[in-house]
């Protein structure tokens, strides 16, 4: 049941990769990580469901924390061009 | 139960691939940021609501000693992180390509363009 929604996000991940290598400017680059970052957090969820895996569940939480602090001081950066 | 379930897989699935179309077919940052957040968003909402939606059947069946109550709870956190920290990091890189000097493709006048901080 849970195995054809994380097929389905992978081949999301990968069609945002595109953008993320392809992108002509940084804030699209940014764009593409940050759309990464939540649909690997959704994949974990639900493979977290599929396996009855409730530590995947937990990383899924402070992965999403951590990629929020990651968006953050990139926005930071290429704000003003330094840290 | 299971029907519920296939019903929110799909509406989350369907709106996941539109926001990574969405980053192919826009322009412009802007336009690829307002369709890449809302829609990865709004698909999560529904995704992680399918995987509660099926934890709790399982959870009513089992009782609450089952390794699903602990899972939809979680669920519900990772949700919340998710709703939270996406729209904040969406107005972080919005706000932080204006003032990098991004301009939208086909603008020709920027309004906020005094409201740049110098510092």
């Amino acid at each position: 049941m849970w195995i054809v929604p994380a097929i389905v996000l992978a081949i999301c991940v990968v069609v945002a990769l595109v953008r993320l290598i392809l992108g002509p400017s940084i804030p699209d680059r940014i764009v593409a990580l940050d759309t990464i970052n939540t649909i690997v957090i959704v994949i974990m969820v639900i493979l977290g469901a599929a396996f009855k895996e409730i530590i995947l569940i937990d990383v899924a939480i402070v992965y999403a924390l951590l990629s929020f602090v990651t968006t953050l001081f990139i926005a930071k950066y290429i704000e003003k061009g330094k840290f | 139960m299971d029907i519920a379930t296939y019903i929110l897989i799909g509406i989350g699935l369907f709106f996941n691939l539109l926001g990574t179309v969405g980053l192919h077919r826009f322009p412009d940052f802007y336009t690829r940021l307002h369709a890449a957040t809302k829609c990865t968003t709004f698909g999560a909402i529904f995704l992680i609501a399918a995987v509660m939606v099926q934890s709790i059947g399982v959870w009513a069946t089992e009782g609450s000693s089952s390794p699903e109550s602990v899972l939809t709870i979680h669920s519900i956190i990772a949700l919340i992180a998710i709703v939270l920290t996406n729209a904040t990091g969406a107005h972080a890189i919005a706000r932080a390509g204006h003032r990098s000097g991004v301009k939208p493709v086909i603008a020709v006048v920027d309004d906020i363009e005094g409201a740049r901080i110098h510092d």
